[in-house]
């Protein structure tokens, strides 16, 4: 295994956009974090900069001011980078289908590696989804 | 080079209804001007709930917000029963109470765990989200879900709250008051906290009238507006409780207000659970007339407000969604300028909008970055640090 | 109730219908939509009633604008409607009267299409900037 992805299988730090969100998915990924879950054990950690992060976690239907942002992201994103795609409105656009300003899906736009359905998806969904994006690396 | 730095804050600021794009104009430390930019979080749910039926809309106006999940199908509900003029029993109104008092306690320690988390006190952070996982304990054992309850139906309530769970929600009422009361106590008598927030961002009386500020924010300047008192609405007026009103406008105040809140709503679902009588939870209702309803609720951060024109067919000709971020977002704009910028984090969170805002902050100098979040972040809470060793020494 | 005696006596001829729908809600028709300034002014500041929020309704023949304005007194809500012709879309803007009118002006300007006369600052708030300029999302002939 290439030494970057081996060192990217280890503790991922997570780099989080919200692209038009209810908020939930984004509560309960801080959830995750906080003591009842405490993912922050196993070395997984919010950070501030795209250019920190291992994975990208993308919650919310696209909406259209956000779509040239995110592109923006991912380019500036370190490859290689895991793409999670949080809550049903990420995976599919859920309810918000129909609405006139929120044209595509997130895998329209960026690569989206494992995808966590759910409104909003537990927190231990959350934790499973990480979990099996790291084991798509290996 | 011209005096003024911008510092963008945002875009990417998953804020609950609106989130927002501030741009700060700094001279030196002090911050003179602020845009505000929002709209990437639109996703036109006005004119997708015109598409949808009177019980679809529900679900459409809940996922409005996480946060406040069911503050805006409240006020759906009400808007939509003041246009049929529906008499809704009163088991449903009394646990439609419990639920939006619930909904403001995790609310409420969800701010207070970020505002804790930008000053620098992480444990208050930690704690309050501990202590949160109570509440959403009791969502999921009345509702089967942690967020996103869906117990609001036009008419009624979905389901009932079962004679075994009451037990576990009072259980739950007094850790959480014991909890919360040590928490006041923490932030109350702590001198740093004092010297920090005392006097920073205040937002005076007549400010907040001329923006027609809500919620918290308003009741810490001295306004004394709460929809759950001037117009009644659910089980508010057949129970005992304060409006809390504080005087100064500062963020000091505003925490207080918002610790006070959650002890009175510990009060409220206490009495709640004593007084809700036994009988239907629905109203069944057959049709919606035509014509006009306005609905209101007092959600965590403020009056939620709905307007829906019906034209006798099944999916309304008209929604307006107002939500409270909407109007108090705005009162930034007179609160932030003045201020230091390490302040500024604190000042544009105290009117409750998101936590993201802040993890996606960068400080720009003539196009070139010079800071990021974590180390705005870190600012305030040196600041912090500054001032607890001035006072402790 | 108080509210309203007063405001009809102060607007007498320039009222053009009201509805009472129960004693909290309570809706007022202008003749004239160039009148709103003056009505809302004597709302807020001599009834010091809460400006609430202005929805914008697309009707077959008009596009209405309702102003709500609440009194935290009384906790009654009275909404002033205006007619404004689909032909020339414009009214006066009440944004210097009062902030809290700012925002949502600005957004009914970008999904309604109105033009708000004297807006300080009149920008689309919600829309991103590659939406068409002549497509509003809210007026019904829009849809597909």
């Amino acid at each position: 295994m290439d030494l970057r992805l081996k060192a990217l299988t280890k503790s991922p730090w997570v780099f989080h956009i919200s692209t038009g969100s209810c908020n939930n998915c984004d509560i309960e990924l801080i959830d995750v974090l906080t003591p009842r879950y405490d993912a922050e054990r196993f070395g997984i950690v919010l950070v501030g900069s795209i250019k920190h992060a291992d994975v990208l976690m993308v919650t919310g239907s696209m909406n259209r001011k956000c779509i040239p942002l995110v592109k923006d992201l991912y380019q500036q994103a370190p490859k290689p980078i895991l793409v999670i795609a949080l809550g049903t409105c990420s995976c599919g656009r859920g309810i918000f289908r129909d609405s006139y300003n929120c044209p595509v899906n997130v895998d329209d736009v960026i690569p989206v590696d494992v995808y966590v359905p759910g409104c909003p998806p537990k927190p231990e969904a959350i934790i499973a989804g990480i979990v099996k994006g790291i084991e798509k690396l290996k | 080079m011209s005096k003024n730095t911008i510092i963008p804050i945002g875009p990417y600021h998953p804020l609950q209804e609106e989130p927002e794009f501030f741009k700060l104009q700094v001279e030196g430390e002090r911050v003179v001007g602020v845009e505000i930019n929002i709209g990437y979080n639109h996703r036109g749910i006005e004119q997708l709930c015109e598409q949808k039926s009177y019980d679809q809309v529900t679900y459409v106006v809940e996922r409005i917000c996480g946060i406040c999940s069911t503050s805006h199908p409240f006020a759906y509900v009400n808007a939509v029963e003041d246009l049929a003029k529906v008499v809704v029993p009163e088991r449903a109104l009394y646990i439609r109470t419990i639920i939006g008092e619930l909904e403001r306690i995790h609310s409420h320690l969800l701010w207070l765990g970020l505002a804790g988390h930008f000053l620098g006190y992480n444990t208050v952070f930690m704690w309050s989200w501990k202590y949160r996982e109570i509440v959403l304990n009791i969502f999921e054992q009345i509702s089967g879900n942690r967020n996103h309850y869906a117990m609001m139906k036009p008419g009624g309530v979905r389901r009932d709250i079962d004679k075994e769970d009451i037990p576990t929600i009072l259980k739950g009422m007094d850790e959480l008051e014991t909890k919360i009361t040590m928490l006041k106590k923490a932030i109350m008598d702590d001198p740093v906290l004092h010297a920090r927030l005392k006097g920073v961002g205040v937002l005076t009386k007549e400010e907040a009238i001329n923006y027609s500020a809500l919620g918290p924010v308003a009741r810490a300047s001295g306004v004394k507006i709460d929809v759950r008192k001037d117009e009644p609405y659910a089980a508010y007026d057949k129970i005992d409780w304060d409006i809390i009103v504080t005087e100064n406008g500062d963020l000091f105040d505003k925490v207080v207000v918002r610790i006070l809140e959650k002890l009175e709503s510990i009060k409220i679902i206490r009495q709640c659970l004593k007084k809700i009588p036994s009988g239907e939870i629905d109203a069944k209702i057959k049709e919606i007339p035509p014509g006009e309803g306005i609905g209101r609720h007092e959600a965590p951060r403020g009056e939620v407000f709905h307007y829906i024109r019906s034209d006798g067919t099944n999916s309304p000709v008209r929604h307006k969604v107002r939500a409270p971020s909407f109007m108090n977002v705005a009162t930034n704009n007179t609160t932030v300028i003045g201020t230091n910028v390490a302040d500024a984090v604190i000042v544009l969170a105290a009117v409750d909008p998101c936590y993201c805002c802040t993890e996606r902050l960068y400080v720009y100098q003539d196009h070139k970055k010079v800071m990021d979040a974590n180390e705005l972040i870190k600012l305030s809470q040196e600041r912090t640090e500054e001032l607890r060793k001035k006072l402790v020494v | 109730m108080k509210n309203l005696d007063k405001i009809k006596e102060k607007f007498k001829d320039k009222l053009e219908n009201i509805h009472i729908h129960n004693q909290r809600r309570i809706y007022i028709d202008l003749k004239d939509k160039k009148d709103i300034k003056e009505v809302a002014k004597f709302l807020f500041y001599d009834l010091s009633m809460r400006f609430n929020i202005a929805s914008g309704v697309d009707t077959r023949s008009f596009i209405e604008i309702l102003y709500h304005f609440s009194s935290d007194d009384t906790g009654e809500i009275i909404s002033i409607r205006v007619k404004i012709d689909k032909s020339n879309p414009e009214i006066e803007s009440i944004a210097l009267v009062f902030k809290a009118a700012e925002w949502i002006e600005r957004e009914i300007y970008e999904l309604l299409g109105i033009q708000f006369k004297g807006h300080p600052d009149l920008r689309r708030l919600l829309l991103s900037d590659d939406w068409p300029k002549d497509k509003f999302p809210l007026r019904h002939e829009d849809k597909k």
